[in-house]
């Protein structure tokens, strides 16, 4: 079980995360989402080679009796495809920021990053919404 | 009011703990003065059962049902869609169980096993049919299975391209261009061969790379049966999906399963084996695929799981892809199905079994070759070359099939459907089902009839 | 042996596959009296199917045993009450499914001549007439198998009425957010888009919320959808106003009428300008649920959308009934046959015993035993809106879940530890935790009282055993199954290697 809020990771008002890494970015859902969410029964996310756009859906996760679309922190070309969550959604549950990760991308536009919250910034925003 | 149990006294009890002096108050509370209707609904007065049952009784006795239904009915050999069949007096008996008919949708698994555990067995025995490894728990009917399976087909292809091929019922046809009239598609047909099969010359012209599925019946709406391999083939290799239709299933007792034979998809109508035929309906609409489209299906789908003590039971699952969660984007609004007619097949299938249900397609097999020779030496050749399973289109001596059926039902034999119904040129030529229920003098008979009207 | 485990003598059966025993059947079939024929030796390919399906191996006493088995693992209308909101799980009257089986009506065929069906048409018309009646609408197809298709069927009607009016542009239809999952998905498969509106803030749809999705989308409003009374068993009291609003930007008016059992000689849909409706001819009018269907969606209409009414209709000439296919405006038919007819013979004989004043005795005694249930649990569990509603009642678990952590599921699924099937849950979504009632009029007062004392019961448990309440049920035959498992790794079918 990883920490609840990582400090290197940078968040959404839509609770997806981003590690960015120079000019790429993995992607991923926060652990307040999954808790939302419930136990995940399907994740379906995008190609590699696909473009995802800056809070614009790039996927879905469905929990036994919700459907929720995914938001892209940021915008870029899909590098790599989490594929074993195809088989084993579960992993999303499990540890949501390393095994449950989802997409890596290649930046599109760099500055968009500062637009994303800190760790204790999501924190607050948590709070504040609760 | 026998349905409505409160007395005088229940009522008054009531509205005072409601807290209004009378029903008309309530309403008056609710119903806003300008819509509510003052006066009183114009409608036959009500009647007690023994009344009741007389009247419909006399309803009932202004039709002309066919034999067996009747034992001195019209011998009938009408299918056309609708085959019926000798249902065990089993399958009403469950059926008839209050257990099942009186319950609801199976959203409470707990209890709810019995509905879910019989679905689960239908999708099953759906699934051995076709030779495909995913069936859903049932469609309206074949119609609406069909135009659900091509709907479902362009969404899996992202193609735009529908073809038709010949010899498809002319109502299925219709219901899937009524389904498809908002839809962007473009719907073509693939014209039926000399030997009463699609053309497959036709077919290899009319596919293209936005072709999403090809529909064909077999055996058709002209009871020939199709080599769907072949079809398959030349559909695959353009990348567009196979649909199959089935409407009478029996036929799957000695035909090649659609899912070895190619389909991707096969629908299937399955009330000819599930109940006495009822105007045609409630029906049972019979949708199988293979498991890659799992996440595609229109309708319900029960998949078996366990409870918290680890013991084997079954839930509705993949509930994600149905309209009461993904709403605008399910993949169909489908939401009742034909639930207690799927039983009525699951039960009658059951009891045939695996040695019944062969040995009755070959029975009916047999009985249908003996009626085509037979009606050959009368003078209705059959009208193709390819081979037929139930139902024969024959050609009528006089030329004119409407009227050779209506002076046939005057001697009382329903003969068959005009196969102008599917085509105009058709329309000298007869369709004849044959079932399990007649016997040799029957299609003697009806040889017989048909040769003296014409 | 299937039967290992009973419980309470209920006996579990294993699916019907792991029964039996090679070659054994419970088929009886006529003696080949024609020459036999091979298909696998004289026929094509096409004929030669080579393994036969993997049916089972089973007599007739299995079978018997198996699904009489399988029944009792079900709850039903003849064991108890279904409070299940929107559903209208009504007594179904045994006199209905003796008039279904009667062989003057299974007996037919679709194919018959039309002279031979003169009953069936009969039937066919008197019910038609009689809905008509009840909704004040002009004339109703019978075709459609469920309420879904019936909306499917009433939308491609308003979609072909805008097509020959010059409309093709309009394209949206207007929903409130408490409406059935079904209503945005029927908008769908007619390329409509489905325009969301909120609830107002008395429960009921503001025709200034409507008024403002008209003018915000100018030229573009096919029509609405209207629940009425909506999912919050509430009377739109401003229906007319709405009607003309939307009239007026050009739309066709749409009732969902699967809540007609609150309205039956109280509201006339058609009187209120309302342009077209679906009826539940499984809820409102006793026609069995089942299990999941059958049902049968009949759809009424007004003026405007009788022309696109689906063939065939029967039509009168005088005394004389037929088939009328010649409606060169229809949209053609949605499904094959005419209709689900054995549905059709049993609403008839409902109509035909209740009569007018039964009907609307039966709406009346609906609406009062909702109410009733409202006032005796209203102090624990909290309504939505506090109003008088009709044939149904939302209360919510916001008090509960507050006070105790018990939810909504948690209560739902320990009243079936109480002999009764839980009610609608989480729905309508406006409404958070939801436990949504709908006792239906067949249901006696001391049914209700006990359903109430079972809820209140239940309440006070969440305080002094609030485990006992979450880990419900605990006496039904499985205990909660688990539906994450079912969806992650589907099983949708037995095979042999899955038999224990």
């Amino acid at each position: 079980m990883s920490a609840e809020y990582p400090d290197d990771l940078l968040y959404t008002r839509e609770h997806e995360w981003a590690r960015v890494d120079g000019t790429r970015a993995v992607i991923g859902i926060t652990r307040f989402a999954v808790e939302q969410l419930g136990d995940i029964t399907q994740v379906d996310l995008p190609k590699e080679g696909d473009s995802v756009k800056k809070d614009e859906v790039f996927g879905t996760v469905e929990s036994v009796k919700a459907v929720s679309d995914l938001f892209a922190p940021l915008s870029g070309k899909v590098l790599k495809v989490n594929d074993p969550l195809k088989d084993s959604p579960e992993y999303v549950n499990d540890d949501c920021y390393d095994e449950g990760w989802m997409v890596e991308i290649e930046l599109s536009v760099e500055s968009e990053k500062a637009g994303l919250m800190s760790a204790k910034q999501y924190k607050e925003f948590l709070e504040e919404s609760a | 009011m026998r349905y409505i149990p409160h007395t005088e006294a229940d009522v008054a009890r009531m509205l005072g703990v409601v807290g209004v002096g009378s029903v008309e108050e309530l309403f008056a509370q609710i119903i806003p003065d300008n819509v509510r209707l003052k006066g009183k609904l114009d409608l036959p007065a009500g009647m007690d059962e023994a009344s009741l049952l007389s009247h419909l009784g006399e309803l009932g006795s202004r039709n002309r049902p066919a034999r067996p239904a009747v034992a001195d009915g019209p011998l009938s050999f009408l299918g056309a869609g609708v085959y019926p069949h000798a249902i065990p007096s089993a399958v009403d008996a469950l059926l008839s169980r209050s257990e099942f008919y009186t319950s609801y949708t199976p959203y409470q698994p707990e209890i709810s096993q019995g509905t879910l555990q019989a679905v689960f067995e239908f999708q099953t025995i759906t699934s051995e049919l076709m030779g495909l490894p995913v069936a859903n728990a049932s469609m309206y009917d074949g119609s609406t299975a069909c135009a659900e399976a091509i709907l479902m087909a362009r969404r899996l292809t992202g193609r735009p391209g529908i073809l038709l091929a010949g010899g498809l019922h002319p109502e299925y046809a219709e219901v899937a261009r009524t389904y498809m009239t908002a839809l962007d598609v473009e719907l073509g047909e693939v014209a039926l061969g000399e030997d009463g099969t699609p053309d497959l010359a036709a077919l290899d012209a009319a596919l293209s790379e936005r072709t999403s599925c090809v529909v064909v019946q077999t055996p058709s709406y002209l009871g020939t049966v199709v080599d769907v391999e072949a079809i398959a083939t030349r559909a695959h290799a353009r990348g567009a999906m196979v649909v199959t239709v089935t409407p009478e299933p029996l036929a799957l007792g000695v035909m090649r399963a659609p899912g070895a034979a190619g389909a991707d998809i096969a629908v299937g109508e399955g009330v000819g084996l599930a109940i006495p035929p009822s105007l045609g309906a409630p029906a049972v609409g019979l949708l199988a695929t293979r498991t890659e489209h799992v996440r595609q299906i229109p309708g319900r789908l029960v998949g078996e799981t366990v409870d918290t003590d680890g013991r084997r039971g079954y839930v509705l699952t993949l509930a994600t892809r149905e309209q009461h969660i993904r709403r605008e984007k399910a993949t169909s609004n489908i939401c009742t199905n034909q639930g207690l007619i799927a039983l009525a097949f699951t039960i009658h299938l059951c009891l045939l079994g695996r040695r019944g249900f062969e040995e009755l397609a070959r029975l009916v097999y047999a009985k249908a070759r003996y009626a085509s020779e037979r009606l050959a030496a009368a003078g209705l050749p059959a009208r193709f070359s390819a081979p037929s399973f139930n139902e024969l289109c024959v050609r009528v001596p006089g030329g004119d099939a409407a009227r050779a059926i209506t002076r046939a039902a005057e001697r009382g034999v329903y003969a068959g459907v005009s196969a102008g119904r599917l085509a105009p040129a058709l329309g000298d030529c007869l369709l004849v089902a044959v079932n399990e229920m007649h016997g040799k003098a029957d299609i003697d008979r009806l040889a017989d009839t048909l040769k003296e009207v014409g | 042996m299937p039967g290992k485990h009973p419980r309470a003598l209920l006996h579990e059966s294993r699916p019907i596959f792991e029964q039996g025993s090679p070659g054994r059947s419970g088929a009886s079939l006529p003696a080949l009296d024609v020459p036999a024929r091979d298909p696998a030796v004289d026929g094509p390919a096409a004929l030669r199917r080579g393994e036969a399906p993997h049916l089972p191996e089973v007599s007739e006493v299995e079978v018997t045993r198996h699904f009489t088995r399988l029944s009792r693992w079900n709850y039903a209308i003849d064991l108890g009450m279904y409070p299940l909101g929107s559903c209208t799980m009504k007594y179904n009257p045994k006199v209905n499914e003796r008039a279904a089986r009667m062989p003057g009506f299974a007996g037919l065929h679709p194919a018959q001549p039309e002279d031979t069906l003169e009953g069936a048409l009969a039937l066919m018309w008197g019910l038609e007439r009689a809905l008509c009646e009840i909704t004040g609408f002009q004339r109703a197809t019978l075709q459609p198998a469920a309420g879904a298709h019936g909306e499917l069927t009433g939308l491609m009607m308003i979609r072909a009425y805008h097509q020959d009016h010059g409309g093709k542009a309009r394209k949206k239809i207007i929903i409130p957010d408490s409406a059935h999952g079904t209503n945005p998905a029927s908008c769908t498969l007619n390329g409509f888009e489905a325009l969301g509106i909120k609830t107002g803030a008395g429960g009921v749809i503001d025709a200034s919320a409507v008024r403002a999705a008209c003018a915000a989308h100018p030229g573009a409003i096919a029509g609405i959808m209207i629940t009425n009374p909506s999912t919050l068993g509430l009377f739109e009291t401003q229906i007319a106003e709405i009607t003309e609003v939307v009239h007026a930007a050009g739309g066709l008016c749409y009732m969902d009428g699967a809540n007609l059992n609150a309205l039956m000689g109280k509201f006339r849909p058609g009187d209120a300008g309302l342009d077209v409706m679906h009826i539940n001819l499984h809820k409102t009018f006793t026609t069995p649920h089942g299990g999941g269907g059958p049902g049968a969606g009949p759809v009424a209409v007004g003026a405007a959308l009788e022309p696109y009414l689906p063939t065939p209709m029967v039509a009168r000439d005088g005394e004389r009934l037929r088939w009328d296919f010649a409606r060169p405006r229809s949209i053609g038919r949605v499904r094959a046959g005419s209709s689900n007819f054995g549905m059709l013979v049993r609403a008839y004989a409902y109509i035909r015993e209740m009569g007018g004043p039964g009907l609307t005795q039966a709406t009346e005694m609906a609406v009062l035993n909702a109410n009733y249930i409202r006032k005796k649990l209203e102090d624990v569990y909290p309504v939505a809106f506090d109003r008088p509603c009709m044939h149904e009642v939302v209360f919510s678990d916001k008090k509960l879940k507050k006070e105790t952590g018990i939810t909504t599921l948690d209560v739902a699924k320990r009243l079936m530890d109480h002999g009764f099937h839980p009610p609608t849950i989480y729905f309508p979504l406006v409404v958070p935790g939801a436990l949504m009632i709908e006792p239906t009029e067949t249901e006696p007062p001391e049914a209700l009282d006990e359903l109430c004392t079972a809820l209140r019961e239940i309440a006070a448990e969440a305080v002094t055993d609030p485990d006992k309440v979450h880990s419900a049920p605990h006496t039904t035959g499985l205990r909660r199954l688990d539906e994450t498992l079912a969806a992650r790794h589907p099983r949708l079918r037995w095979t042999p290697k899955a038999a224990e």
